[in-house]
């Protein structure tokens, strides 16, 4: 048992539970309405809004498995530099659309506009869904990565003792929710990106000199996971792999409940904007931290024996704790540990958030209790922000972990089939609401069985005729035919049963 | 409202600025355009280098459009 590393990590998991709890009083609103207690009443300026997305896109999960890919997989692990490459431009252009006829009509998620913008409801259910089938797995991978560094610090980990650390992370973190709503994240993010960045920085800077330099670290790289392998004649091979996963998991990024929360908490539509152009700040942070993946495999944490007993648990996601237990005092470890498991708790708690406010609008008020007051709505959203944190709980200790890792897989290819409704939604009303609903079927379909049928590899091996083999992100291959099939079926609706006189918000909503 | 029309620039000033945000999609998905060892910059082979660099260029660009559209 790590004894230092275990208390400056349970002092820093104690101060941000404290923080939670206040942060209730935190510019204070009426909580028994859903927009405060789940949007923070749409009142966070530029600043708060950085550490509210930051915290929110940049998880803790993230910040295990993408090093750890770097480490197991090499470099096709650095897609996640060119996706977050490409995820700002699509917020600048987009979303500040989406913050302006939300605001203008009280929208609290993306089926809230969808809603109303289609007029049709069962198009909404079919946003909702995905929505809170995408973001369920995703909350449970957050609590792997406490779950790592509390067992890295040396607690026993297994059987029933072994949960207990993460049931009450999660009770606190439940607590505080419920309490606060999304001021309680937007407050604790502030905190752990100090945390995040004192970490990472100390990674990037101390173990290069350690190890002499960052030539020594490339250099020690075999040369397989060095570059992505040039295709042979006739395919794209992992050229096309690595720029559709790039480009589809950008596209499916802020399609997620929990994404849509934190751009709608944001003051205005200038935040957003301001924001697209200094969130890159945590790519910049997320790519580097992606080459602490290779300075574990430089060091060769993997064969030291102390280690093992790590790696044979948590596989490659030991890889970053390992190399800070390898090389820093026991207090920093405590550190950089209790960074990442609060770096679980903000997008937990957005997560669950944003779940429960597409819950509540989007099927409780929709078809369960139409007549709710605001009181009622936001009485419902808190329990069920419960519900789902304890779903999440239950996710993680009774099934396999590769569930999780396949669900939130197969979340990705799930929410970007909102793609058609949500973003193009906000530019034109062509698509007409029963034609995006059976696009989406059928991507939803066509999605999940290549998945499927690929023993959950993300990447579908393609064949096109007239270009050859072309690897494709099954998310964005799916999104393709949903498109299609939206765009034909439109076409052909609006010529014999039109809906856009449904249509709930005019052109200048949007502006 | 039309008293503030000095704080708005010319809408195809707008639209040209806004074009500049298709080059991050252009360099991020012309994959063989990068995938290579050389050159290095401090040890740090290109493929590396100058994706994380599009990190920051990728920020100067949006930053460079919203100044404008201000």
């Amino acid at each position: 048992m790590n004894w230092t590393a275990l208390t400056v990590f349970i002092v820093l998991f104690g101060f941000i539970a404290w923080l939670g709890f206040i942060a209730a009083h935190w510019r204070k609103g009426d909580l028994s309405k859903l927009h405060e207690w789940g949007l923070g009443g749409r009142r966070f300026g530029t600043f708060i809004t950085w550490f509210l997305i930051g915290g929110d896109l940049y998880t803790a999960y993230t910040f295990i498995a993408v090093p750890a890919l770097m480490f197991g997989a090499g470099a096709i692990g650095f897609f996640a530099v060119p996706y977050t490459v490409m995820i700002y431009p699509l917020l600048y252009i987009v979303f500040p659309r989406l913050w302006s006829v939300a605001r203008k009509h009280g929208y609290v998620t993306s089926a809230d506009f969808v809603r109303g913008r289609f007029g049709n409801r069962w198009l909404a259910l079919a946003i909702a869904f995905s929505g809170i089938l995408a973001t369920m797995p995703y909350i449970a991978l957050q609590l792997v990565g406490i779950q790592v560094v509390i067992g890295a610090m040396g607690v026993e980990t297994s059987g029933f003792a072994g949960d207990l650390p993460l049931v009450i992370a999660f009770v606190i973190l439940a607590a505080f929710t419920y309490t606060s709503g999304l001021r309680a994240p937007a407050m604790i993010a502030v905190v752990k990106d100090l945390l995040i960045y004192i970490t990472v920085f100390a990674a990037i800077i101390a173990v290069p000199i350690h190890l002499g330099g960052y030539a020594k670290v490339f250099s020690s790289i075999p040369s397989p996971k060095l570059l992505l392998a040039v295709p042979p004649a006739g395919t794209y091979g992992s050229f096309s792999a690595y720029a559709t996963l790039a480009l589809g998991s950008a596209c499916a990024l802020f399609l997620y409940p929990h994404s849509i929360t934190g751009i709608l908490s944001a003051s205005s539509a200038r935040v957003v904007r301001r924001n697209a152009a200094m969130l890159p700040a945590y790519s910049l942070m997320l790519g580097l931290l992606a080459l602490v993946g290779f300075m574990a495999l430089a060091i060769g944490v993997q064969s030291m024996p102390e280690l093992a007993g790590g790696f044979k648990r948590y596989l490659n996601n030991f890889a970053v704790p390992a190399l800070f237990l390898a090389l820093f005092p026991s207090w920093f470890v405590g550190v950089a540990f209790a960074a990442i498991a609060i770096g679980a708790l903000v997008p937990a708690a957005i997560m669950s958030i944003a779940t429960a406010n597409t819950f509540t609008r989007n099927i409780y008020r929709e078809f369960i209790n139409p007549a709710c007051t605001d009181a009622q709505e936001s009485q419902v959203a808190k329990i069920v922000s419960l519900v789902i944190k304890a779903g999440a709980l239950v996710f993680i200790f009774a099934l396999p972990l590769q569930y999780a890792i396949w669900l939130q897989l197969l979340g990705g290819v799930w929410i970007i089939q909102t793609l058609p409704s949500v973003m193009l939604g906000l530019y034109t009303r062509f698509f007409n609401g029963w034609a995006l609903l059976l696009g989406w079927m059928a991507g939803l379909g066509l999605g999940t069985w290549m998945v499927a049928s690929n023993n959950f590899a993300p990447v579908y091996p393609l064949h096109l005729a007239g270009i050859g083999g072309f690897p494709c992100y099954a998310a964005l291959a799916s999104l393709v035919v949903n498109l299609a099939v939206s765009f034909v079926v439109s076409l052909v609706l609006n010529q014999v049963a039109s809906d856009r006189h449904k249509d709930a918000t005019v052109a200048a909503d949007y502006a | 409202m039309s008293g503030h029309s000095n704080e708005h620039r010319p809408v195809r000033v707008v639209v040209w600025a806004r074009l500049l945000l298709l080059l991050p999609f252009v360099a991020m998905l012309w994959v063989s355009s990068y995938d290579r060892a050389e050159p290095m910059l401090a040890g740090i082979p290109f493929f590396y280098w100058y994706q994380l660099g599009w990190v920051i260029l990728g920020a100067a660009i949006i930053g460079f459009v919203y100044l404008v559209e201000r």
